[in-house]
């Protein structure tokens, strides 16, 4: 299934610093059309819970977490 | 001939141009190489000084310097702004009085601008320190605020200087207290996300501080709308806060030219986080702030990207392969009050460790923020 996962806007945070994974999502879906799906790649094991609880409280769409060799891509859809 | 066009004599436009002429001080003597540096002010404004001026510490114009005594004479500094470029043709587009400009090697270092207008509300209920006009208007509220809440809320994602929220925080917090109100005013201090800080380590810095110093903190509120009359502030996560003052890190957006030109969709230029080179574009870099980086937008990477990219380009035009990469290495002093600090330096691999604040440190910061026309020339 997960191959055919599609997003409209694909956001690289492999290896991200400062602002980190969730600061980058946030950013980016702040801007967007709601509907836009987020494809959010992340090496950060904690975006794989703090992403999911962001996207609950701001009451967004957790679409899927595909877990890869060395990242996880989290797919999220604006609301 | 191989011509060399810089767009933005920031802080990342004016080291690489000097360091440039350096690198290529031959091939330039010669004439086989020209260095343009187009900025659409005659003036360069170092921004790390706004963060003093709500105190009155500094004034607005300690941030500005002529960029003509700053850039090395060897560089051809043409004051104009860039309204589009041909990634194709290889040409820019001045806005005044000239044909199109024509380029071999290209980097953008167009910064970062302010648009506090994307919040509904923000530009008449909010202040912020991030440019010369808000740091004034601040200098000028804080002076008349004689207590109230008082809000410091991140809103921009990405901001420029990852330091600066928490260093407005703690330094306005011994600010009242030197004045004799911290008593009369509540501070609270509001971060995107669930914990106080992108970096974690400072997060964890931060959290013991603010408690002995009774900043409240409120965690998950992006802001989406500030009702100036009624003096709240509303979240994304459905909260709301009122205020008395409200200090916002505004939204932040890449300069048009960007997007227009096809280089990055949002506004930051799309480009690979270690040559730097433009992802949608032959011979294109981007650097500093206008960049697509996953590090901060912070001074100290914008010089540290302006060595890569003189490496590099000072490589291709000798037909060599440009080897030098930037590791994301970030240096950021962070204020605790007004007369300690810390610092941190992190890179894509490392994360930073966190020393406890000093006077030397804090120092050391003033003292950088004046050599700083020294750096920018290229002499340090
Ligand atoms: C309050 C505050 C405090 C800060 N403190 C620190 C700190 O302590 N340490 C730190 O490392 N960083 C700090 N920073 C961040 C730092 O100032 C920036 O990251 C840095 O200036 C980025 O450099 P740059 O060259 O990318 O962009 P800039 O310095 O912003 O320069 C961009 C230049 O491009 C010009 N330009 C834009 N578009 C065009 C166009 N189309 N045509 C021609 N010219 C154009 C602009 O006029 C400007 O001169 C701070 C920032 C602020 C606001």
């Amino acid at each position: 299934m997960s191959e055919q996962l599609t997003a409209d806007v694909t956001i690289d945070s492999r290896g991200a610093g400062c602002p980190g994974p969730l600061m980058d999502l946030i950013g980016k879906v702040k801007t967007a059309d709601s509907g836009t799906v987020f494809e959010l790649q992340t090496s950060d094991r904690g975006s794989v819970t703090d992403v999911p609880e962001w996207v609950e409280k701001a009451g967004h769409e957790l679409v899927e977490t595909v877990e890869h060799d060395d990242y996880w891509s989290i797919y999220v859809q604006k609301s | 001939m191989t011509r060399i066009v810089i767009v933005g004599g920031g802080t990342g436009g004016t080291v690489l141009a000097n360091r440039l002429v350096e690198n290529l001080e031959h091939e330039v003597d010669a004439g086989e190489v020209e260095v343009t540096l187009v900025n659409d002010s005659p003036d360069h404004v170092y921004k790390p000084t706004y963060l003093y001026v709500p105190f009155g510490k500094k004034t607005a114009e300690d941030a500005v310097r002529p960029l003509a005594d700053l850039v090395d004479r060897r560089v051809d500094l043409e004051i104009n702004r860039v309204l589009d470029i041909d990634t194709d043709g290889e040409t820019i587009e001045l806005q005044d009085g000239h044909d199109k400009l024509s380029y071999d090697h290209l980097v953008l270092a167009t910064g970062a601008k302010l648009v506090p207008e994307e919040v509904p509300g923000l530009v008449e209920g909010g202040h912020h320190f991030y440019g010369r006009e808000g740091a004034e208007q601040l200098r000028d509220a804080l002076a008349d605020f004689d207590g109230g809440h008082l809000v410091l809320s991140v809103v921009g994602v990405p901001h420029m200087c990852p330091a600066a929220p928490v260093e407005f925080t703690l330094m306005a917090d011994e600010w009242f207290r030197q004045r004799g109100i911290r008593d009369e005013v509540e501070i609270t201090y509001t971060y995107p996300i669930m914990r106080l800080h992108g970096l974690e380590p400072v997060s964890d810095w931060m959290e013991p501080r603010f408690a002995e110093r009774d900043i409240n903190t409120e965690t998950f509120f992006n802001a989406e709308a500030v009702d100036p009359e009624a003096g709240v502030v509303r979240s994304m996560e459905g909260e709301a806060l009122d205020y008395d003052l409200l200090v916002a890190i505004p939204p932040h957006a890449g300069d048009d030219l960007v997007a227009d030109s096809g280089l990055g969709d949002d506004g930051w230029v799309a480009v690979d986080r270690y040559t730097l080179e433009a992802d949608h574009a032959e011979n294109v870099y981007a650097m500093g702030d206008a960049a697509d980086v996953p590090t901060s937008k912070a001074g100290s990477v914008a010089h540290y990207e302006a060595d890569v990219i003189a490496d590099r380009i000072a490589s291709e035009v000798r037909g060599q392969p440009p080897t030098a990469t930037f590791d994301g290495k970030t240096v950021c002093f962070i204020e605790a009050g007004m007369d300690e600090a810390t610092f941190i330096e992190f890179d894509y691999e490392h994360s930073p460790a966190m020393r406890d604040e000093s006077r030397p440190v804090h120092w050391a910061k003033l003292a950088y923020n004046e050599t700083y026309w020294l750096t920018a020339r290229g002499l340090l």
